[in-house]
């Protein structure tokens, strides 16, 4: 990747930022951490839509996956679910010290190992689907997983699941989760930008290149994008047990599996930052994170209409994004030498024969 | 678990009903067919898929209301909503779609996507989340001895739908214009190259659409009711309907849309309203495995 030329220096200046975050703006420490979050979330729908060019509408399925299953295996370790989501509405049940961390480290990680096996019996399902179909079964997915979880009674249905309280101060509280998030996040980072200077990095975006060819070329391509969706479906799983725990309240249609907020936030920000770089992830997450929490503060009632504004406008207006356009003006700084090119005339056909996936 | 098993024994043990939700599935399911004509036209010439379908139904229904409340007839309200919609359509090419029917698929569904949750939210804050429907004052039919009873405004809005189908597919098959929105489809270079002002075509080709949606949006609001958020589940409902036929089978995508009328009101009976949602994803997904599955053969993949 080119963007990996930036200096290591980039790293260390995040992780700077990262710890001090909180000190400097002690007000804002759960905004940052919700960016953080976002942070993840571009990252990770990256792997596909940016680097494999599958575009997937439904990566909020694993988010709540983990979420619920963190959830469940936390209290059913020392309560029974069932018996618990219907008591939790009367009785308040206290976990103790060690409780809760047992739980909660044990809920984290089974929820993104869940969520990564969950990725392979969808992605045995979803990627045969090619183009738009791709992009709507995966929202199916996730939407019916919504409706599904809200009529199960087990879970709390669509009233939720109120998770143990977190033993400490709200301060600690805090701190705790941001640091978690801001970890999960940068190993992200360092783990992306290790995955895609490998073999599998170039085979993914063989893949998107062209899928035919690279299976021509032997690559086994169904084993490559079930794994990079098994990443991805881990890393979210792992970020929605912790969010679970974060907001300490769970419940299907606006936490778990927002499909129409935080599932369509993840495309946004890539699209906003760059598709297929490592950074734009990152920095689209920064700004559309920013721009929403002005435009959720000085347009209150009106933000879903900027909300919907605003894809259109990146989709329709400024689809490279912000590292792309950047490298498109200094491209030496990133080192890409080009020729001058002769303006060329794009053929304007709508037909059925130029999607590039090939096969509707 | 026991009300659906319920369900099912009071359908087999009043056959009659069944033939009242048969006849109420049909009625509907002909709005359905309208509105997926329209959205496989849109989806065939140019390659769009349009996600903001159902919103502009709710569009078409909300007009039909707010001049409904204010002393004019609802079926009168049709041709206004048609006309309205046609505009928005127009409004809607030029700053938008126009931009991206050459891109690649995934953006022209994004764009619509943001064009949807614009104009939901749009009608809600206009017009508040409540449910609304428009009074056409038309009496209710009673047969068999009050064991089927049919709303005189499903059996209009099913003759309306009718007919305007019929006009829109004689005028595809005989106009200028259709002709021309044919040949682009089949290709749309060959087109050009044979003096056909593409441009023209979608641009035309998509106010078409949309006026359709006035239409189709201004019977379900006389028929059933408007709410600014239902448009997702019709554009999820349109858009399996054209999955399951295959946008250029046009008695397929009616069939289909009948088909899906039907199965949605014995699914609700069955189920229970507060599933719908539930339903149609499920069948969506369902399509989709079908379709996946029809294509299997057609790629072999390196294991």
């Amino acid at each position: 990747m080119n963007s990996a030329r930036l200096q290591p220096l980039t790293y260390w200046l995040l992780l700077l930022i990262g710890v001090a975050a909180p000190m400097l703006f002690p007000d804002y420490t759960n905004q940052i951490a919700v960016l953080w979050l976002m942070i993840v979330f571009a990252l990770t729908w990256d792997i596909l839509g940016g680097q494999m060019g599958y575009n997937s509408l439904g990566n909020i399925f694993f988010f709540g996956a983990g979420m619920y299953v963190s959830a469940v295996t936390q209290i059913g370790l020392y309560y029974d679910v069932g018996m618990y989501t219907s008591a939790a509405r009367t009785t308040h049940i206290a976990f103790s010290y060690s409780q809760y961390f047992t739980g909660f480290a044990l809920g984290t990680v089974t929820g993104g190992l869940v969520s990564a096996v969950l990725a392979i019996g969808v992605g045995s399902f979803v990627f045969g689907l090619r183009g738009p179909y791709f992009a709507i079964g995966t929202l199916g997915i996730a939407v019916a997983a919504a409706e599904l979880v809200s009529s199960w009674e087990w879970v709390g249905a669509a009233s939720g699941i109120s998770l143990p309280v977190f033993p400490g101060g709200p301060e600690t509280q805090k701190l705790f989760f941001y640091f978690l998030l801001f970890a999960l996040s940068f190993i992200l980072l360092l783990f992306l930008r290790w995955l895609y200077s490998t073999n599998f990095g170039l085979a993914i975006n063989a893949i998107r290149d062209d899928e035919e060819k690279a299976e021509g070329m032997g690559l086994h391509t169904r084993g490559y994008k079930r794994t990079a969706l098994v990443i991805a479906a881990f890393f979210l799983g792992l970020s929605g047990a912790i969010f679970g725990n974060m907001t300490g309240f769970i419940e299907p249609r606006d936490i778990a599996f927002p499909t129409t907020t935080f599932n369509i936030f993840m495309v946004l920000m890539v699209l906003l930052g760059g598709k297929g770089t490592l950074w734009g992830p990152v920095v689209g997450a920064v700004v559309f994170h920013v721009i929403k929490e002005v435009t959720w503060t000085y347009f209150l009632g009106w933000q879903y209409v900027t909300l919907g504004l605003l894809i259109v406008i990146i989709v329709v207006y400024f689809q490279q994004g912000i590292v792309g356009w950047v490298m498109e003006k200094y491209p030496e700084r990133f080192g890409i030498q080009i020729a001058p090119k002769e303006p060329e005339e794009i053929p304007r056909t709508a037909g059925l024969a130029t999607q590039p996936g090939g096969a509707e | 678990m026991q009300q659906i098993i319920g369900n099912i024994t009071v359908l087999e043990a009043a056959p009659i009903l069944n033939l009242g939700l048969l006849i109420d599935g049909l009625l509907i399911g002909a709005i359905f067919a309208l509105a997926a004509y329209g959205l496989a036209l849109v989806w065939g010439v140019m390659n769009v898929k349009n996600l903001a379908q159902g919103d502009f139904i709710m569009t078409g229904g909300y007009i039909t209301w707010f001049l409904g409340n204010h002393g004019l007839h609802p079926l009168l309200g049709l041709p206004v909503a048609c006309v309205v919609l046609w505009c928005i359509g127009w409004l809607l090419y030029r700053v938008v779609v126009s931009k991206v029917i050459t891109r690649d698929l995934f953006t022209s569904l994004l764009a619509t996507f943001g064009i949807a949750i614009v104009i939901q939210q749009g009608l809600n804050l206009a017009f508040g989340p409540d449910t609304q429907s428009a009074q056409a004052d038309l009496p209710t039919w009673e047969l068999a001895g009050g064991m089927i009873t049919i709303p005189a405004t499903r059996a209009i809005g099913f003759v309306f739908a009718a007919l305007l189908a019929v006009a829109v597919i004689v005028f595809m098959k005989r106009s200028r214009m259709g002709q021309a929105i044919r040949a682009t489809a089949q290709d749309a270079r060959a087109a050009r190259v044979l003096g056909i002002d593409t441009e023209k075509v979608y641009s035309f080709t998509f106010c078409l659409n949309a006026a359709i949606c006035g239409a189709a949006g201004a019977l379900v609001a006389v028929v059933w009711n408007v709410q600014p958020f239902m448009g997702t589940t019709y554009s999820i409902r349109l858009f399996v309907v054209v999955t399951a036929a295959g946008f250029g089978n046009l008695p397929g995508v009616i069939a289909a849309g009948f088909g899906m009328g039907v199965f949605e009101q014995f699914g609700g009976f069955i189920l229970g309203a507060q599933y719908q949602q539930a339903l149609i994803v499920m069948l969506l997904l369902i399509v989709l495995a079908v379709r996946q599955l029809q294509n299997l053969h057609l790629r072999q993949a390196v294991q």
